[in-house]
């Protein structure tokens, strides 16, 4: 009721960028931010490892990393050179969802950073020599990565909540399937996917709506369209058991703990209340639960959090923490407490009034760079969120009630039905289970 | 001889630095910062940028590793994590809440030179953070308890960063060979002995010591009006009593003759190289000459080191350099390199060299000058895109010189010329100068 009435009160803020979509498909998001002569382009394009066939681990993430090594026109050496020239900087990566163009420049190098742009978008060469190069490399950093125990907690966690969808495994492959991927395998994931209506731009910094568009227009129009719709990997199949434990033991200091399980899809309505719960239970930094409990009170932690990471399909909610390798039993048992405690009484109104201050309040830090905006923009944009987000989350956060808080947690933590991965000198943690 | 070499240089440069300020100075982002020190010694720099609602608020102490003994490194660290945890007026963990029902963020760091604390808001709130920094500037509880739960934590940090790090356990261990005398061998964190054995006196002494208006500096940046602002500073922090003076370091790294070598053995799967070569700082003329060749060696995918070891020669898996420029006292020039495998510690360390040497013995051609210093001006707009990075910057400079030396950066960058690498190169980066440092792998012992 009480929204309800402040409603009015709140005046619409303008839309976070004006969006177009060209003939080819292709979507145009442009946001002017004038007081520093430097812009920001992000290409999105539906190319996560979501959409790699079985069996080709690591596939949009080779290829996206592939596209800034060598055009039809332009050796990797020649974009360094030309990237680095300006002082800008640009890069493609993969996620699971998507995967990324970014470059960042000068104003005044705008045209020549677009061209290089749309070179390397639309005329990849995919060459034998740097395919192989690229392929060593990952490989020689998966192996760097079994250095990091919280790396290796997060790769197994993963496995065991996902089993063998996309979002179970490294985005990187693993060694073997990457030793197997093909430079066909690779054009051919390039052409069903890096396609102008798969794909959108967004613009923020110092230009000019109509000038941009022409630009971009001009540079982007001879993208070729698709050839029509391609699979994507579907939900992940829910934990068959109840409690799985995976002890990996290592010579560490630190134990090094996930625990959790599937959460939800960014499309999910209860994505707001979630965000309010998770805030009070571990994701609210020393405002949190978690914190509060196993940082504040038993100083066993440096850090410990909770987090939901919703994607286009269901992803994880997990607990994360290292503790000394002889509180690690302990410290499981108070994120478990914790949890049920959160689903038994739910959450009290100076928490909810707390966190509903914080994430209304802090909203306008999200956005007070260039890179900060198109970012937002962009998850705006893939998630189908409006662009008038920035009216509609502080609306839907104020919204979230008590009930609900509880609601939710009761819905999406299951401290009876989890993941729990410790890498730690098993001796000495020596775990009860 | 150097030392008449650098004074005949600094002359030359001042001239031209004046040229070249005067055509400049409209750029210069320093040119709209508001000065002012209070009567209690605390200084004030107040910079105004509207482009987004928010204001970046930092206090800043002129302490960290640098002022710490053997025995009791990592005190200025744990203090900055005692700082939130209770006042005689608001009890543990109350500031981080504090700010954050009110939309904010805040947290806080500690370097060899600083301590630094922020809170950055939506503008219509950020003068919540001048009262909560006011308060803990002198009203620090240090309740015993609390000591000894967050030394807990500390520990955990330490673990987490160093202890299963191997990169950064090599990294600590290069600087504590690289300096013999001066702090900077002391971690930031401090070793863990000793701070198992820090006591709440330890805090106590080092708290009243340094935390002191007149050894601090106040940093406001972002969207707010400073002659609305001032009155409220002088009013919240300038009645906090100015204290004597904080001793100051002595300690001076005496020239090194000769390499210094080390080899960490730790689990990890592939080998590591560092080189720390000993620099000046950026109070000496040729800092801008060292940070164009950090640029040559380091700058991006075109630049030589990665060039020449990660994509020619695969070598390393990422490999790089940079330069300690923004120190109070002379700090290294490091290289690092992480060896692929199959490839040896050996042909990465001479490949390194090799840049080095190839600096020493080819002018840079006019074009890759070119391509570093239009590099060092792009970031430094790029990097003007955030508060929060106007406010880190402009306080780094505050304490390590003087904010307006910051004036003089990129004049500096654009009068070097490839000469000057040359002689720097070959006046600082000599074998006779450097740490070499080499993780080598143990089999995992499980």
């Amino acid at each position: 009721m009480l929204v309800l009435l402040l409603l009015p009160i709140l005046a619409a803020a303008a839309p976070l960028a004006e969006r177009e979509v060209l003939d080819s498909g292709l979507t145009l998001l442009v946001a002017s931010r004038r007081a520093l002569p430097i812009v920001t382009v992000k290409v999105t394009v539906q190319a996560g490892s979501l959409w790699e066939p079985e069996g080709q681990a690591g596939l949009a993430n080779l290829t996206a990393l592939l596209l800034t090594r060598g055009t039809a026109t332009r050796t990797a050496a020649q974009i360094d050179e030309a990237v680095d020239f300006m002082g800008a900087s640009l890069s493609s990566t993969a996620d699971r969802d998507s995967s990324e163009v970014d470059l960042t420049l000068l104003k005044k190098d705008l045209p020549a950073g677009l061209e290089l742009l749309a070179d390397v978008l639309i005329h990849p060469a995919f060459e034998e020599g740097e395919i192989a190069r690229k392929v060593r490399e990952l490989r020689a950093a998966l192996r760097k990565r079994q250095e990091d125990p919280g790396e290796v907690a997060s790769e197994a966690f993963n496995k065991l909540v996902f089993g063998s969808h996309p979002y179970g495994r490294p985005l990187e492959g693993t060694d073997a399937s990457l030793a197997a991927i093909t430079r066909d395998e690779i054009v051919k994931f390039y052409r069903d996917h890096y396609t102008p209506e798969r794909a959108f731009v967004t613009v923020v910094g110092d230009v000019e709506l109509k000038e941009i568009t022409e630009q971009l227009r001009t540079l982007l129009g001879p993208w070729p369209k698709g050839k029509g719709t391609v699979e994507k990997a579907g939900e992940p199949k829910p934990l068959q058991e109840k409690i799985v434990v995976k002890k990996i033991d290592r010579s560490v200091a630190q134990a090094n703990i996930l625990l959790g399980h599937q959460g939800i899809r960014r499309d999910n309505p209860d994505f707001y209340a979630l965000t309010v719960m998770n805030y009070i239970l571990g994701g609210g930094g020393f405002s949190s639960r978690l914190v509060e409990r196993i940082r504040e009170e038993k100083g066993w932690a440096y850090d410990v959090h909770s987090y939901f990471y919703p994607g286009l399909e269901r992803g994880a909610f997990q607990v994360g923490l290292q503790t000394k390798n002889e509180t690690a039993g302990p410290a499981v048992e108070e994120v478990l407490r914790e949890l049920r405690r959160i689903r038994d009484q739910g959450v009290t109104d100076q928490e909810l009034a707390d966190t509903k201050a914080y994430l209304t309040g802090s909203f306008s830090l999200r956005l007070d760079t260039n890179r900060k905006l198109a970012g937002l923009i962009s998850t705006v944009e893939y998630y189908k969120l409006g662009l008038d987000y920035a009216d509609r989350y502080p609306r839907l956060i104020e919204a979230v009630t008590r009930e609900e808080a509880l609601r939710v947690a009761r819905t999406y933590l299951t401290p009876d039905r989890y993941v729990l991965v410790v890498v730690a000198d098993q001796a000495k943690a020596a775990l009860p289970y | 001889m150097r030392d008449g070499m650098r004074r005949a240089i600094a002359t030359a440069w001042t001239v031209l630095l004046i040229i070249l300020a005067q055509g400049l100075a409209g750029a210069q982002v320093t040119t709209r910062v508001k000065e002012s020190v209070l009567e209690n010694g605390l200084k004030v720099l107040l910079l105004e940028e509207h482009k987004a609602p928010v204001v970046t608020v930092h206090v800043w102490y002129r302490v960290g590793a640098r002022n710490e003994q053997p025995g009791t490194t990592g005190l200025s660290h744990f203090l900055e994590h005692m700082m939130f945890k209770g006042t005689s007026k608001l009890g543990a963990g109350q500031f981080s809440k504090a700010v954050q029902k009110n939309g904010g963020r805040d947290n806080a760091f500690t370097s060899d030179d600083y301590t630094g604390y922020f809170e950055t808001f939506a503008s219509d709130r950020f003068e919540l953070a001048l009262g909560l920094e006011a308060d803990r500037m002198r009203g620090l509880l240090l309740d015993p308890k609390e000591v000894e739960s967050e030394k807990k934590v500390v520990m955990e940090e330490r673990r987490l960063r160093t202890e299963d790090d191997p990169v950064s356990a090599l990294r600590e261990a290069m600087g504590a060979v690289a300096f013999g005398v001066h702090p900077y061998r002391q971690p930031v964190i401090g070793w863990m002995s000793d701070i198992a054995a820090l006591t709440r006196e330890d805090l106590v002494h080092h708290y009243n010591t340094y935390y002191v208006p007149n050894n601090a500096v106040l940093i406001v940046v972002g969207d707010f009006k400073s002659d609305e602002v001032l009155p409220k500073v002088q009013r919240l922090l300038g009645s906090i009593a100015r204290s004597p003076e904080p001793p100051r370091v002595r300690a001076v790294e005496p020239e090194q003759r000769g390499e210094r070598r080390l080899v960490l053995k730790k689990e990890a799967e592939l080998p590591f190289v560092f080189m720390g070569y000993h620099v000046p700082d950026l109070k000496h003329p040729d800092n801008f000459a060292l940070e164009v060749l950090a640029y040559i060696l380091s700058g991006g995918k075109s630049a030589r080191i990665y060039k020449s070891l990660v994509y020619e020669k695969q070598l390393a898996l990422f490999a790089g350099g940079g330069y300690d420029r923004e120190s109070i006292d002379p700090n290294l020039f490091p290289l690092y390199a992480s060896v692929m495998p199959g490839k040896t510690p050996e042909e990465v360390e001479r490949a390194l060299t090799a840049e080095i040497e190839r600096v020493k013995s080819e002018p840079v051609p006019d074009r890759e000058l070119e391509k570093a210093k239009n590099q060092i001006e792009a970031g430094f707009l790029l990097g003007q895109d955030s508060v929060f990075n106007l406010a880190r910057q402009l306080a780094e400079y505050e304490i390590v010189a003087g904010w307006r030396v910051w004036e003089a950066y990129l004049p500096g960058i654009r009068a070097v010329k490839a000469e000057d690498l040359q002689r720097v190169a070959k006046a600082y980066l000599t074998p006779d100068n450097r740490t070499v440092a080499v993780l080598v792998p143990t089999k995992a012992q499980k």
